[in-house]
């Protein structure tokens, strides 16, 4: 057996302590006939520091497009050529798109808009929003708006959001070559405001946006030192007319060494399925990435693409007997 | 769930729906494949972007010429 994986038994798997950025850089650069043990050995860190229980999470944009910032990933950004156009949702449907995502088991529902930061429409919106929702469905409401002041922090606390999402997207050292409008400091100091407001935190990026995996690494030790109550993953899905659009899909087996990795970094934080897994890993890598650490997933569609249908993924969760995460358990 | 169900724009459909060109006379086989998971941006009878909402469960696509489509 590779000696990392004895060292993270040991360390990760016995007292639940991370691997640091070297330790996860040997992960990840393991070779394929150790691929089976190390996703064995991420699965029974989850088993043993989260247990079975799998978060299921619909998202919604309540804000789509025309955002003034230029991740080139994001086919959100108004200053691409990308097809995807300005649009708002109203809040009979954000309502009823809460109610859809609770009808499948869902314990989250995370209100998305494409923006820099909020302004008083969009908090306004919010307000209501989140309102209505709150009197209408039994769901738990988090939030994803881009940068925050301190006092937009309190209003979203007041609201009741229990959960903000802010993905830091990749390592300090590659964030440059994909965004250029605003820092990864600036994000940090986001998250840092969310952390100390008791909300709490959801953070986590995209790979395979032409980052090394020194710095895969360097973001998964970036990530654990945030210790962040949920970490997205994200798989890059190249975007029509960004900046990315023609960057190859992370190959399968890296994605799962990765998923691996990330939950040895992060024993106990919940661990999702983001974007982009259908085309990275398809069905059976996707139910690979469930053996292999991941605890919870987003169900149905993402913003401004599709995912598969959730009756889909709760059968393969009820295959693997994996119990659905139940309101009551995370109140 | 992805079907197009308007037959009578899709008759007179001239452009790809994803990519916007005209749809006799380029490729369309990658389009249709992303197209599995990912709904319409172009109009097919004008090729106008469409304003295009996802939700979880759908998506409606709407031309400011040729009306709404959904999932
Ligand atoms: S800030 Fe968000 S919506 Fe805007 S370009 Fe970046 S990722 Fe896209
Ligand atoms: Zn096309
Ligand atoms: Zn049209």
């Amino acid at each position: 057996m590779a000696e990392i994986l004895d060292r993270a038994r040991a360390q990760v798997l016995k007292n639940g302590v991370g691997l640091d950025e070297a330790g996860i850089l040997e992960v990840l650069q393991l070779p394929d006939e150790d691929l089976p043990e190390l996703l064995q050995l991420a699965h029974e860190v989850r088993m043993t520091w989260c247990g079975p229980e799998v978060e299921v999470e619909g998202i919604v944009s309540l804000k789509t497009g025309g955002c003034p910032e230029d991740c080139h990933f994001c086919s959100q950004s108004g200053l691409f050529t990308s097809p995807v156009r300005s649009v708002w949702l109203d809040i009979p449907s954000l309502v009823e798109a809460a109610r859809q995502t609770a009808a499948t088991g869902a314990t989250e529902f995370c209100i998305v808009a494409a923006v820099r930061g909020p302004d008083k429409r969009l908090m306004d919106q919010m307000r209501e929003g989140v309102k209505a929702i709150k009197a209408a469905v039994d769901i738990q409401v988090a939030a994803s708006l881009g940068m925050l002041t301190q006092e937009q922090v309190d209003e979203l606390v007041e609201m009741g959001v229990h959960r903000y999402n802010h993905n830091l997207e990749t390592c300090e050292s590659f964030f440059p070559n994909v965004v250029t409008t605003h820092s990864w400091e600036e994000r940090w100091g986001t998250l840092k405001m969310v952390r100390d407001s008791g909300m709490e935190v959801c953070c986590g990026g995209i790979l395979g946006l032409g980052e090394t995996i020194e710095q895969r690494a360097e973001f998964a030790a970036q990530l654990a030192e945030l210790d962040p109550h949920e970490v997205p993953m994200n798989f890059l899905n190249p975007r029509p007319g960004t900046p990315l659009g023609d960057q190859p899909v992370v190959e399968g087996k890296d994605a799962l060494r990765a998923i691996a990795a990330f939950r040895l970094a992060m024993p106990k934080t919940i661990l999702r399925y983001a974007g982009g897994r259908e085309i990275t890993l398809g069905d059976l890598g996707t139910r690979d990435g469930l053996l292999g650490g991941i605890n919870a997933v987003i169900v149905g569609n993402y913003l401004t693409t599709l995912g598969r249908p959730a009756t889909e993924d709760l059968a393969m969760l009820e295959d693997l007997k994996m119990p659905v995460k139940a309101l009551s358990a995370t109140l | 769930m992805m079907d197009v169900t308007q037959p009578a724009a899709d008759s007179e459909a001239q452009y790809c729906d994803r990519c916007g060109e005209s749809a006799a006379g380029g490729a369309h086989a990658a389009c249709a494949a992303a197209r599995e998971l990912e709904p319409p941006r172009f109009c097919p009878r004008c090729r106008r972007r469409m304003k295009v909402q996802v939700v979880p469960t759908g998506w409606t696509a709407t031309c400011v010429e040729h009306g709404t489509r959904t999932s």
